[in-house]
């Protein structure tokens, strides 16, 4: 008897779970808007603890957004496989077809959907309010787009590995940092870079080149991660 | 058919089974028994692709299964101890969620195992039996050829384990292969046994 021909392609499939985990996440709101409350207000201690000096503000609002984002983006990820893990849907999720790359590239995917974009979408009132200058915003924003992609792989890479791990929770950010400061630098450095008259294009096309090594590396390794903590 | 030549795994550090042969032909059915620990659920985890074999080799038709995991999942569906339903979902969306699931009628599987009047429930209403209930249901859906059952009428009551019966001699009838590791006599007849530990 071989496999039933009618079987739904890895597109099909993988869309599949990215919308059950967006309308899980929709049905847990609270869990979801964690990350994003977190972003705001922590990023709104800054003009409090410094004073409101527009230039002191507007000088380091980029650094501020991008390490609050970077914190942010980290509240969710043990959650992101934690979860199946624990009710049996990683077993089913790995036994679904998808090989164990694909499954771990969409988990990725619907981290950056779920908790990235709520983030992009507050950082640019974020950036207003610190008084970046209006000219630096673009450039900002275009770092955050390619930096969060990048951390959503880099995370759920380093989640993938942690579970199953006693204390997962403490030894993420301590994988997840470290790989990210290179994100962190030349995320910042675009915004800078444009506040002080020069062109942010090549941090942007460095974070671009992040980018799309992590792409099919990431996922690879997570995958692997993944295959490891079922058995 | 579902040959397996001296296959052994560890569980941990520790060796649960070793040189464990057998065969199941199409429409047959195996049931694990044994004593708790014995390794019933780590064969089937290891039937399945998900857990590692130290040695021997598992053949589908001849060939080797487990070369291409992602390959062998599609012939396999998995119920193990866990239910894999998401307390966020409706019943009816824990079934349309399920990953790898071929388009297939979600309503005639519910009634398959007697849910549906809880189509719109939250899964977290459901009592652990309904759960299991749940689980189960996903099976009507699955056109895979093996079926790998780990305890599956834990908490069932008799007229749902009736209901799985019927789903399994469906199965059965079609060619389908039922490997499941049960303490209870499964609501099927002719069964062949392997004793583990």
């Amino acid at each position: 008897m071989t496999p039933s021909p009618q079987q739904p392609s890895l597109g099909r499939l993988a869309l599949a779970v990215l919308v059950r985990d967006v309308t899980l996440s929709l049905r847990h709101g609270a869990d979801s808007l964690a990350a994003l409350l977190f972003f705001v207000l922590a990023a709104s201690l800054f003009p409090l603890a410094i004073g409101p000096s527009p230039e002191v503000l507007g000088r380091i609002a980029p650094g501020v957004i991008w390490v609050c984002a970077l914190l942010a983006a980290l509240l969710p990820l043990d959650r992101l496989f934690g979860s199946d893990f624990e009710d049996g849907s990683l077993d089913q999720l790995l036994l679904s077809g998808m090989p164990a790359g694909v499954v771990a590239a969409t988990k990725a995917a619907s981290h950056w959907v779920v908790t990235s974009v709520p983030l992009l979408l507050a950082a640019g009132p974020l950036a207003v309010m610190l008084h970046l200058a209006p000219d630096a915003i673009p450039a900002l924003l275009g770092g955050l787009v390619l930096g969060s992609a990048l951390l959503s792989l880099l995370g759920s890479t380093a989640a993938a590995i942690v579970l199953g791990a006693r204390r997962g929770g403490v030894l993420l950010p301590l994988l997840v940092l470290p790989l990210a400061m290179p994100v962190l630098i030349f995320g910042v450095g675009a915004a800078d870079a444009v506040s002080g008259g020069l062109s942010a294009q090549p941090h942007l096309l460095l974070l671009g080149a992040m980018l799309a090594a992590a792409l099919p590396l990431c996922p690879l390794a997570a995958g692997a991660a993944l295959r490891s903590a079922v058995e | 058919m579902l040959r397996a030549e001296g296959l052994a795994a560890f569980r941990g550090e520790r060796l649960v089974f070793r040189d464990l042969g057998f065969v199941v032909p199409a429409g047959g059915a195996l049931v694990l028994a044994g004593p708790n620990g014995s390794g019933k659920s780590t064969l089937l985890r290891v039937l399945a692709g998900l857990g590692r074999l130290a040695g021997g080799q598992v053949l589908w038709d001849g060939a080797d299964a487990l070369d291409d995991p992602a390959h062998h999942a599609r012939r396999v569906f998995y119920i193990g101890h866990l239910d894999a339903v998401k307390l966020g979902l409706t019943v009816e969306e824990n079934l349309r969620f399920t990953p790898g699931r071929p388009q297939g009628d979600v309503r005639h599987a519910l009634e398959a195992m007697g849910l549906a009047e809880l189509v719109d429930l939250p899964a977290r209403m459901l009592s652990a039996g309904q759960k299991r209930r749940l689980a189960l249901s996903r099976l009507a859906l699955s056109p895979a050829p093996l079926w790998l059952l780990d305890e599956p009428t834990l908490g069932l009551d008799t007229q749902a384990i009736a209901r799985f019966g019927d789903l399994l001699a469906a199965h059965r009838s079609t060619g389908g292969i039922v490997v499941a590791a049960t303490h209870i006599p499964l609501p099927i007849g002719d069964v062949s046994e392997l004793r583990l530990g």
